[in-house]
């Protein structure tokens, strides 16, 4: 069954003594949008770091259309169509808005243009010459989003974009990721805001202290909402 | 309008740099436009790519003694000379950058200090090549057509090459490569992540520092007529670092700030020999104290606060957009 553009099998991760993912194994589809949810502390920044290459699994295995990328440096992972925003936003302070958008390697054709980026989001294109961190909170997730569109990524890994945004950003941060998907963009997305993950996502997983506890389907989620976050905590 | 203000710096530099050798001593003021490139290929590492070399003396004297060399031994013209003696240091710098940027921080810099002192016993030893102890004396400067005999002439024909190993400079930096070397020095999973093979780029601006370094170190020999070991000794290594301290990390231009103050504190002390080393001491921790980001950075935004109003009273209505600048 190698359908799955993104797979993970049996993925095991620990900082020093403490174990932070457990035999987590799971599957995205191409052009699917999937979303982890879970606590604090469940494991899934470092599941989607362990993904990008940016922390070593301790065992387990991470493929990439069916090509077994466990052991590859991160910016081959980049060059293969993996595009990372990491928590932080990661934008690069020293660096205009534009210079953090024109960084950023070409990795396929389906790399969205300079004049693409700018029409789907004004505010970036006002703010070019702008150091990146003088932006709010809601437009550095915007342009972090953006610069991992400009490598022209197909599978995206999304750490808690709405983390910490206005309503009505995170209702610009869905159509982004609404209009990525309709271009067949594959993405994971890690999520703790579980309205905004209904809104968007094609199906869901459960994580919980570094396992898998479940596979949800979206209409699953929906009809046992309160029960969910009851179990996150929020 | 704006365009000529832009240009207006580089306008009174090359005004500077043509007059310099009226106002003072022709050699001086070659060496510290030479010392200047020189920290600036210190600066290229430290203060983009944020590796800090403690053995660019390798490069600067690998320069010189390839420069002399090619002087002594062929008659071709001094800039020849020059641009084979930057060959030579980019070489060399293929393997050292290659094996030194593996490391970072204090390592980087103990293992760029080794391979500086490396090659300091080697010239010392090479005897027949490098006369050791020695040195190479007597290193003619030809270029046809010119006569270069005094101090000044050659500072006039050598300083368009040292222009350009400013520009280069100022290009790589003020290029996507250099996008890319401030995104290393910032966060470099992150690069990584972005899909850059990192050491690559490392590697590169280690190699394009060390090329610039031995240019400057070979115009050093051939404007002076010598090369001597000292030129490789650690101290020179650490003359550039404090040079480029001084005129403020990652500004590029404060390197030359940064040579004019350490040239003409060394020229002026020249008599003084006992008391260099207290007042030199002095003038640093005043330095250091007063201009904590270096002489440039904090010299150009004190300008700007000076020269610029508040950003909130700049911002341009009269084209109906909003314009919000950095200029």
């Amino acid at each position: 069954m190698s359908s799955a553009v993104l797979e993970i099998e049996g993925l095991s991760a620990r900082y020093g003594e403490a174990q932070a993912l457990r035999d987590v194994s799971l599957h995205v589809g191409e052009g699917e949008l999937v979303t982890l949810v879970g606590r604090n502390g469940a494991g899934k920044t470092t599941l989607l770091r362990c993904v990008m290459g940016l922390h070593r699994q301790s065992s387990g295995h991470v493929r990439l259309n069916g090509t077994d990328i466990s052991v590859w440096p991160p910016y081959t992972r980049a060059r293969a169509g993996l595009g990372y925003v990491p928590d932080d936003r990661g934008i690069y302070a020293t660096l205009a808005v534009e210079e953090n958008l024109t960084l950023p390697p070409s990795v396929a054709s389906t790399r969205w243009p300079l004049t693409r980026v700018y029409d789907a989001f004004p505010v970036l294109k006002e703010r070019r010459a702008h150091a990146g961190t003088k932006l709010s909170g809601g437009e550095q997730q915007m342009l972090s989003i953006a610069r991992a569109l400009r490598t022209g990524a197909s599978v995206l890994l999304l750490d808690e974009p709405t983390e910490g945004l206005a309503p009505v950003l995170v209702q610009r941060v869905a159509a982004m990721l609404q209009e990525a998907k309709r271009e067949g963009t594959t993405v994971l997305l890690v999520e703790q805001n579980l309205r905004f993950a209904t809104t968007v996502a094609d199906r869901h997983y459960l994580l919980a202290q570094g396992q898998i506890v479940e596979a949800l389907a979206n209409q699953e989620v929906i009809a046992r909402e309160s029960e969910l976050l009851r179990h996150l905590g929020v | 309008m704006r365009r000529g203000l832009v240009l207006l710096p580089y306008a009174v530099g090359i005004a500077v740099a043509l007059a310099l050798p009226r106002v003072m001593y022709p050699v001086l003021a070659l060496d510290i436009l030479l010392w200047g490139l020189f920290a600036m290929s210190v600066d290229l590492l430290l203060g983009y790519v944020g590796l800090l070399s403690f053995g660019h003396a390798a490069f600067w004297g690998l320069g010189a003694y390839a420069a002399a060399i090619a002087a002594k031994s062929a008659d071709i013209p001094f800039a020849l000379a020059a641009i084979l003696g930057a060959g030579a240091s980019a070489l060399l710098a293929v393997p050292f950058g290659y094996l030194a940027t593996r490391r970072r921080g204090i390592y980087f810099a103990m293992v760029t200090l080794a391979f500086a002192q490396l090659v300091f016993y080697v010239a010392n030893e090479w005897r027949d090549l490098t006369g050791g102890e020695n040195g190479l004396h007597g290193v003619p400067r030809t270029f046809p057509g010119l006569s270069l005999g005094r101090s000044a002439d050659f500072y006039y024909a050598a300083l368009p090459l040292i222009t350009l190993g400013y520009f280069l400079a100022y290009r790589i930096v003020h290029s996507p490569f250099g996008h890319v070397l401030v995104a290393i020095r910032d966060n470099e999973p992150r690069a990584q992540a972005l899909g850059y093979a990192t050491w690559r780029y490392k590697v590169l601006a280690f190699v394009l520092s060390g090329g610039l370094a031995g240019l400057a170190g070979g115009l050093f020999a051939l404007g002076n007529g010598f090369a001597s070991l000292d030129l490789l000794h650690w101290t020179t290594s650490g003359q550039a670092v404090l040079i480029t301290i001084l005129g403020g990390i990652g500004t590029l231009w404060g390197s030359l700030l940064g040579a004019v103050i350490v040239l003409e504190l060394r020229d002026a002390l020249t008599s003084a020999p006992e008391a260099s080393g207290v007042v030199t001491g002095a003038v640093f921790v005043v330095i250091v104290l007063a201009f904590r980001r270096g002489l440039w950075a904090t010299g150009r935004d004190a300008l700007r606060r000076f020269a610029a109003p508040p950003v909130s009273a700049r911002i341009d209505i009269s084209g109906g957009e909003v314009r919000h600048g950095r200029s």
